[in-house]
């Protein structure tokens, strides 16, 4: 049994899933790409796999390594209470599961025992073409499917018509406020915590639930995550540096310094940069998210200055 | 038995209950149609573009009761564009120059205009209820001119439809005159009402046994309505939240004793934990429960209304109850016989309570269970097939797996083998939804075992055009078939045309069907109408450049014997 892959996201694979998924077809190749889930606005041509492969790659930084992983998946872990009874492996098993819709064929192949895209997917074989038992060898790396998790409010927005709910269902959710609290008795309504957000220049809102976050950094990096499809190619190349002394308030790290700023709008209605006060605090208050140009947030470094300058 | 009087024949078909079985006796012998076509007074018409109205009304002209269905089922997810068609206007036109005599409009998924709802109201004088689900191209005016002509009305249910306010005078609109209202449901208006015409509308009408507020509800006026109609049987709730410390709060809590008929509850839109205190006084009478509108009742407080609800037969709630919640259910609702579990987070990261054990549960509790629609984010074969085993009776299984293609997560295999026991154990199975990783082999199940299979719909499965012939093959009964994102194409589509013939429809989107293929269906079978939906801007001009090995991305074909429809938009081509 060879020894799981490092790899730092889902792989996907040009594998033919009859390698992915032992023992279950009938013929050798069970012919996926039929199902597989195609990314895309609804009416767009599917997306070559290197074009996929392409932008989830983006959608990860590099930097995701053990570490890091892991304080993303405590955070699903305490969310969600999925058992993967199967007993294998260690937290990231556990992992499992959840809202990884980004690609079926993805998660067989994880499953399975991940590639990295574009590798040679021979060594591979071989260790899970064996028998059954190459199932459970293959769930350690199901650790990478977590990384499907990660991905999936990213990818779920994209299926026009799934989840299957009438419209009037849809549209009536989500007008009922996730900010609906029995405030009386001091506990949340509900376990989740939505707010919009919204980048300028991008076509289309998403939402990010507060809840999911602990800190600042883990919001930065979901912020990252939803709309680095936008950024591609703007990361790092250039920034308005922020100095003025308030950069670690500020998030501007939050895309690589690039030149947009994340702003939110609290419970006066008044437009605020993030990160000055306490993390419970922002999320008691935080009622929308704007990601906007720095040249356009220079109105609000004079508050933040004031804040700053209240709080020593 | 032609040497019977009419009338004896006619009060014989009397005792037919379904339109099936009549539809049936007007093919055994000319006399039979005739004695039938004259006495039918329901009127059921599953696809409106199956046969034209006027023809409807030729042959029913004693018709009272008249129910049309338009878009497809998909239309419910967006898969269906806007104006694809579904118009009602026609159905009223034609029932109004030939049909004075109706009584009762049912229409589901239709476009209705506050035209045609005026002709409506204005063109039968005996005219008794008006059933609107999940219509839309109406407003509040149209409502408006409902109120004011139907004298007599006794029904007016709108179930989920999209409506344009323009303003709250419509219900202003019912005369002093009218107090035969039994039912009232506006719960999918989204503006608000003058409160004090619906309290003195409720005052009015002593026949009142379902109300169904909207969200614009408060419960002041909620508390006002409960005193004015104690009697009733049915009520949707409106928002349901108020601040406990207010009046209306403790009054709210003396309301729901007084009424000791009630049976059926929905609404919830804005319910707080504390408010459903106010119901624990009616839980125990209770058949009826919908929460699925209430996201913002945890799963403790669900349970400790449940808890109460021994009679419970229809339980619609949202998936925030939980695995522990379906426990209680399960043993608490011993009379339960369907169950409906939406998902409280569409677009989260998975962050649901329920999973396979809170179905093998209630499955296991509720020996009566026989309609199922749970979405989840797992499932199991292994608890499918214990499912299958505890409910052997389930006529509607409709199961969503959130994520599309997702395996059995503990064995990574595909669910063929879970719902192939669903499938060989439930020998009166109508309706299955299926979800997860399938392969050809579930639809060899169906196949072999779904004989009294009438509606299957199935999303990103299957391998290969196997699956879909051997559902076309094997299930005798198959009405409607959908199916999105399969690698069904044209080999499976023409392999029985005559099949479709005995259907009413068939959708296929996002398959592997291509142009030829559509065009030889509709070569083959005139009495088909291939209907082709292509949005892409270009279309017109596509058109000419379209080539046979195109791959469509939405076809509908459905039997009909009105010919092409002279209403299909530019996007839409039949073949």
């Amino acid at each position: 049994m060879s020894p799981p892959l490092e790899h730092d996201y889902i792989g996907l694979s040009e594998l033919p899933p009859a390698a992915a998924v032992p023992g279950t077809g009938e013929e050798g190749a069970l012919n996926l790409k039929e199902t597989e889930l195609r990314l895309g606005l609804p009416g767009s041509e599917s997306p070559s796999r290197k074009d996929k492969v392409g932008l989830t790659l983006e959608l990860l930084p590099k930097s995701f390594a053990s570490g890091s992983k892991r304080g993303y998946s405590d955070a699903i872990d305490g969310a969600g209470k999925w058992g993967l009874s199967a007993g294998e492996g260690g937290s990231e098993v556990d992992l499992g599961k959840g809202g990884g819709l980004f690609s079926p064929r993805g998660e067989k192949a994880a499953a399975g025992g991940g590639q990295l895209p574009g590798q040679g997917n021979a060594g591979r074989e071989p260790a899970v073409n064996a028998a059954g038992q190459e199932r459970k060898a293959a769930a350690p790396v199901r650790g990478s499917v977590a990384h499907d998790r990660v991905m999936a409010p990213a990818a779920k927005a994209q299926v026009v018509g799934w989840p299957p709910i009438r419209s009037y269902r849809k549209n009536t959710m989500a007008i009922n406020p996730s900010k609906i609290k029995d405030d009386d008795d001091g506990k949340q309504g509900i376990g989740c915590l939505y707010v919009k957000v919204s980048m300028d220049g991008a076509p289309y809102l998403r939402k990010v639930d507060l809840k999911t976050c602990n800190n600042y950094k883990e919001l930065s990096s979901s912020l990252e995550k939803m709309f680095s499809c936008f950024t591609l190619g703007q990361c790092g190349s250039h920034g308005i540096p922020c100095k003025d002394g308030l950069s670690e308030s500020r998030l501007t790290d939050l895309l690589n310094g690039s030149e947009y700023v994340v702003t939110y709008e609290d419970k006066d209605g008044d437009w605020m940069l993030v990160g000055d006060v306490p993390w419970e605090m922002f999320t008691d208050s935080c009622r929308r998210l704007r990601i906007m140009k720095g040249s356009d947030a220079i109105g609000l470094a004079p508050r933040a200055m004031e804040k700053c300058k209240n709080k020593n | 038995m032609t040497y019977f009087p009419e009338e004896v024949v006619e009060h014989i078909f009397d005792f037919l209950g379904s339109h099936r079985d009549r539809n049936t006796v007007s093919t055994v012998c000319k006399a039979w149609y005739q004695v039938e076509r004259l006495s039918r007074q329901n009127v059921f018409v599953g696809n409106c573009y199956a046969i034209r109205p006027e023809r409807v009304m030729a042959r029913f002209p004693r018709m009272k009761s008249l129910s049309v269905k338009g878009k497809p089922h998909f239309a419910d997810f967006n898969l269906v564009p806007y104006d694809w068609g579904g118009y009602a206007l026609p159905w009223i036109e034609a029932a109004a120059r030939s049909c004075a005599g109706l009584e009762e409009l049912r229409l589901k998924r239709m476009v209705v205009t506050d035209d045609g709802l005026e002709l409506l109201a204005r063109s039968f004088p005996n005219f008794k209820s008006l059933v609107l689900v999940s219509c839309d191209g109406f407003s509040t005016d149209g409502l408006a001119a409902i109120a004011t002509y139907c004298r007599g009305l006794r029904e007016l249910d709108l179930q989920e439809n999209e409506v344009d306010d323009h303003g709250r005078q419509w219900l202003n609109c019912f005369p002093d005159s009218c107090t035969s209202l039994i039912s009232l449901n506006f719960a999918c208006l989204k503006g608000e009402v003058n409160t004090g015409s619906l309290e003195r509308l409720v005052a009015r009408s002593p026949n009142l046994r379902s109300l169904k507020l909207n969200r614009a509800i408060s419960v002041e006026s909620l508390n006002k309505i409960l005193a004015r109609a104690p009697h009733l049987v049915d009520l949707g709730t409106g928002s349901f939240t108020v601040d406990h410390r207010a009046e209306a709060y403790h009054r709210l809590m003396n309301s729901f004793p007084k009424c000791k008929s009630l049976r059926s509850l929905s609404g919830f839109w804005d319910a707080s934990p504390r408010c459903l205190k106010a119901l624990y006084p009616v839980c125990i009478n209770l058949t009826v429960l919908n929460l699925s509108y209430a996201p913002a009742i945890p799963g403790d407080d669900l349970i400790k209304l449940i808890c109460h609800c021994f009679k419970l037969q229809k339980l619609w709630v949202l998936d925030c109850i939980g695995d522990k919640g379906l426990a209680v259910v399960a043993s608490t609702c011993k009379e339960l016989q369907e169950l409906r579990v939406f998902p409280s987070d569409i677009y989260g990261a998975g962050n649901t309570s329920v999973t396979e054990e809170g179905l093998v549960a209630v499955s296991s509790g509720c020996p009566k269970l026989n309609s199922v629609l749970y979405f989840c984010y797992q499932m199991t074969n292994s608890a499918l097939i214990a499912v299958a085993k505890n409910c052997p009776h389930f006529i509607r299984f409709r199961l969503c797996i959130l994520d599309p293609g997702k395996p059995d997560p503990l064995t990574n295999l595909p669910l063929d083998e879970g719902f192939g026991a669903i499938v060989r154990s439930c020998k009166n199975l109508r309706r299955l939804s299926l979800s997860g990783l399938l392969t050809d082999q579930v639809f060899l199940y169906i196949g072999m075992h779904a004989k009294c299979l009438e509606m299957l719909s199935i999303a990103f499965a299957g391998n290969s055009d196997k699956g879909m012939i051997y559902v076309l093959d094997g299930c005798k009964n198959l009405r409607k078939l959908e199916i999105r994102d399969c690698p069904f194409g044209d080999g499976a589509l023409l392999k029985d045309v005559a099949k479709y013939e005995t259907m009413r429809s068939l959708w296929m989107s996002s398959c592997e069907v291509t142009l030829g293929g559509c065009k030889a269906l509709a070569a083959k079978m005139p009495r088909l109408n291939v209907e082709i939906i292509n949005e892409s801007d270009d279309f017109e001009e596509s058109k000419e450049n379209l080539v046979d090995v195109h791959k469509v991305e939405k076809i509908y074909v459905y039997r009909s014997v009105a010919g092409p429809r002279n209403d299909a938009p530019e996007f839409v081509w039949t073949l």
